[in-house]
């Protein structure tokens, strides 16, 4: 057995929308993971310092206040420059609407969830592609 | 309501009937489900009859609308003298843009205006901010200083239109904003009419703009009670607000009992600051949603009448009857809007409309169409008013006051939601009151553990949501959404750049220093807000000033 998955939940921006981001908490710890959520208005500089020191396997950044086209990649960006971003995985998710997402996933996003999506796809979704293949849960 | 013998015989009818008809019925013909239940998680039985409001006493529970416990409706002729106020939410991108939209919307048949602005404003930042980068403009209008507001209100004579405006933790700036703008234009704060949310206990619950913390921040709600009774004495100083409380996954007992905890709590901190209950009692307002299950919803905003009026009356001793009323404002669900299939959205929005009606709101908001992807375009707006206007005009649940009393359901659950929310506020009573309780993570907590409960229900298909778990198509991303220009930023930095070379650089400072000064005395401080404005100082600048003074609030995390 390899460890346990680990996920921080964040809220990037000053969207304060954490209905989805606060579900998906639960729902990850439900399935077995490890799920540090880190409350409202958080920079994508503490994002990715939390991410590093807390050492997940992915970011999950729930986001509904329309400003996901800066912050997403923001985050990417901050986590390829400390050399962290090829063990973490990065997913979005929110009110975001659909020709947003190619080029967000062109910027390493790695999928995008938005309204509707049952728990169990991101579930299974971060379990197939966490980066680090010997933790599971 | 009914005499002893009576509900006798009905209950020994009533078994009989369980027994022979039904019985026969379900043995050939099983009913849909073992339970069957509200989408709040209530127990519906299968009928409803006089034997479930037995206890019911029509002049001590209903009385006549206009009339205390105000469970029929607050005005003694309600929609028949004057409909509810069609009051769309609006605001985007510059203060040009949202202008334009508010005179469409006027010219449309909107009755009132409803401003949204974007987070940074809503949070205290100017445009040019760093936390401010990508959310400019975005959910809502930009307002750096006293200049977009003259903007944003250019022809629209405001002795003429009530405007509520969803701002809270910098309540007080923006409306100190609207003061100005309105003198400007030569209208005296005595006739200004609407609204400021003003409501930052639901902020720290669900909402998320606060910025101070909770003694500061009841301070200048309290300002503003205080200042508004004598200045802006038409004004609607708080809005205590439910609609977020739900759109976090509340149920609707929830929605009336932490709506009212929170009533309570501002009630409580005016008259510990001195103010007499009747002198500010009349302003209070609410704002509640409206979702799905019409029935359910209707009985919600009818308990929620019924309590605050008892609780006016009896714990705070109030004598003005028009304290003891609860006048609010309802929007339409935006988390019961579905991203799959739009269209099927305006149905949803139209049972909501139906249920707001029905239950005897004050004013309107309808959502539209395309707001589970994005804000919305003109016609989707357009198609939203229209909802209203005809069930206004059409489908005549207008035509009389509060039809649905009297229904055995809808009594019984009215009674049913009233009870469940006291028994919620004594809980809150018991953890110190509705501040305590959220700081302790309570109310969150209860909030967090109704909504994760929903979503496994839909998740397990035990709740169909149409288009969305049940009867689903292969859709192609919709088209023509609204899309804020991402150069809305820049367009606010450059006017901020422009308004600070050009103002009274000195007298902003000696303002400012004024109001820094007087946030660490105990002085009301929208006298001195209101100067700052005019000298325009903007909201970031303003709003710095009182973080120096009063700090910034935590939030506690609750999953």
């Amino acid at each position: 057995m390899g460890k346990t998955i680990r996920v921080l939940i964040a809220k990037p921006g000053l969207d304060g929308h954490d209905r989805g981001a606060k579900v998906i908490a639960r729902a990850l710890r439900d399935a077995g993971m490890e799920v540090i959520y880190t409350g409202l208005r958080l920079t994508p500089e503490q994002i990715v310092q939390s991410a590093i020191q807390e050492d997940v396997d992915a970011v999950a950044l729930s986001i509904l206040s329309g400003a996901h086209n800066y912050l997403l990649p923001r985050v990417v960006e901050l986590l390829k420059e400390e050399n962290a971003y090829d063990d973490i995985l990065v997913l979005g998710g929110g009110v975001i609407p659909e020709e947003d997402i190619p080029q967000l996933k062109e910027k390493g996003i790695a999928e995008i969830f938005t309204h509707g999506t049952s728990t169990q796809v991101t579930i299974d979704f971060i379990r197939n592609n966490v980066k680090n293949s010997v933790r599971c849960s | 309501m009914f005499d002893k013998n009576e509900i006798k015989q009905l209950k020994k009818k009533k078994n009989v009937w369980e027994e022979e008809k039904v019985q026969k019925t379900l043995n050939r013909f099983p009913e849909r489900k073992e339970q069957f239940t509200t989408v709040s998680n209530k127990i519906v039985d299968r009928l409803y009859t006089p034997i479930n409001v037995e206890d019911f006493d029509y002049q001590q529970d209903s009385g006549y609308p206009g009339e205390f416990p105000f469970t029929r409706g607050v005005q003694p002729t309600m929609y028949r003298g004057r409909l509810w106020t069609m009051r769309q939410y609006a605001g985007f991108a510059t203060a040009e843009e949202s202008n334009n939209r508010y005179k469409f919307l006027l010219e449309q048949g909107q009755t009132g205006l409803s401003v949204a602005f974007d987070l940074p404003t809503q949070i205290g930042y100017d445009s040019d901010h760093s936390l401010s980068q990508g959310e400019v403009g975005k959910v809502g209008v930009a307002i750096d200083s006293l200049k977009d507001m003259e903007i944003l209100f250019d022809g629209i004579p405001l002795d003429n239109v009530s405007t509520s405006m969803t701002i809270n933790a910098p309540a007080a700036v923006l409306l100190a904003m609207y003061i100005a703008v309105a003198e400007k234009q030569g209208v005296s704060s005595d006739k200004l009419k609407g609204t400021i949310q003003n409501d930052i206990l639901k902020e720290y619950i669900a909402r998320g703009t606060y910025i101070f913390p909770v003694e500061p921040s009841m301070r200048l709600i309290i300002d503003i009670f205080a200042y508004c009774a004598e200045v802006v004495p038409k004004w609607n100083t708080i809005s205590i607000s439910g609609y977020h409380i739900r759109e976090a996954g509340s149920t609707a007992t929830q929605e009336v009992a932490f709506t009212l905890a929170d009533g309570i709590a501002y009630v409580e901190a005016a008259i510990k600051a001195g103010l007499e209950v009747d002198s500010f009692a009349p302003r209070l307002s609410f704002f509640f949603n409206a979702h799905n299950d019409l029935l359910e919803e209707v009985s919600k905003y009818r308990a929620a009448r019924r309590l605050w009026a008892k609780i006016m009356k009896e714990r705070f001793g109030a004598k003005n009857p028009k304290s003891m009323q609860l006048k609010f404002h309802t929007q339409t669900g935006g988390s019961t809007l579905t991203a799959q299939q739009p269209e099927n959205n305006i149905v949803r929005v139209a049972i909501q409309t139906l249920a707001a009606v029905l239950g005897g709101t004050q004013s309107l908001h309808t959502n539209s169409k395309d707001e589970a992807l994005a804000l919305p375009t003109e016609d989707s707006v357009r198609i939203a008013l229209r909802t209203q206007q005809i069930v206004a005009h059409e489908s005549g649940v207008a035509e009389t006051i509060d039809p649905l009393a009297g229904s055995y359901y809808v009594e019984s659950l009215t009674t049913e939601i009233e009870n469940g929310a006291m028994d919620y506020i004594k809980k809150i009573d018991d953890l110190g009151g509705a501040a305590k309780a959220i700081e302790k993570g309570y109310i969150q907590k209860e909030i967090m553990d109704s909504s994760y409960e929903y979503q496994i229900q839909v998740e397990k298909n035990e709740r169909i949501i149409v288009g969305m778990n049940k009867f689903k198509i292969e859709e192609k991303a919709p088209k023509g959404l609204l899309k804020v220009d991402p150069a809305v930023g820049e367009m606010q930095k450059a006017k901020i750049n422009q308004l600070k070379s050009e103002r009274n650089q000195k007298e902003v400072e000696s303002r400012l220093r004024a109001l820094k000064d007087a946030a660490t005395g105990d002085d009301n401080l929208m006298p001195y807000i209101l100067e700052a404005v005019k000298a325009y100082a903007t909201l970031g600048e303003i709003c710095d000033e009182l973080r120096g003074v009063f700090g910034e609030y935590e939030q506690s995390v609750i999953i």
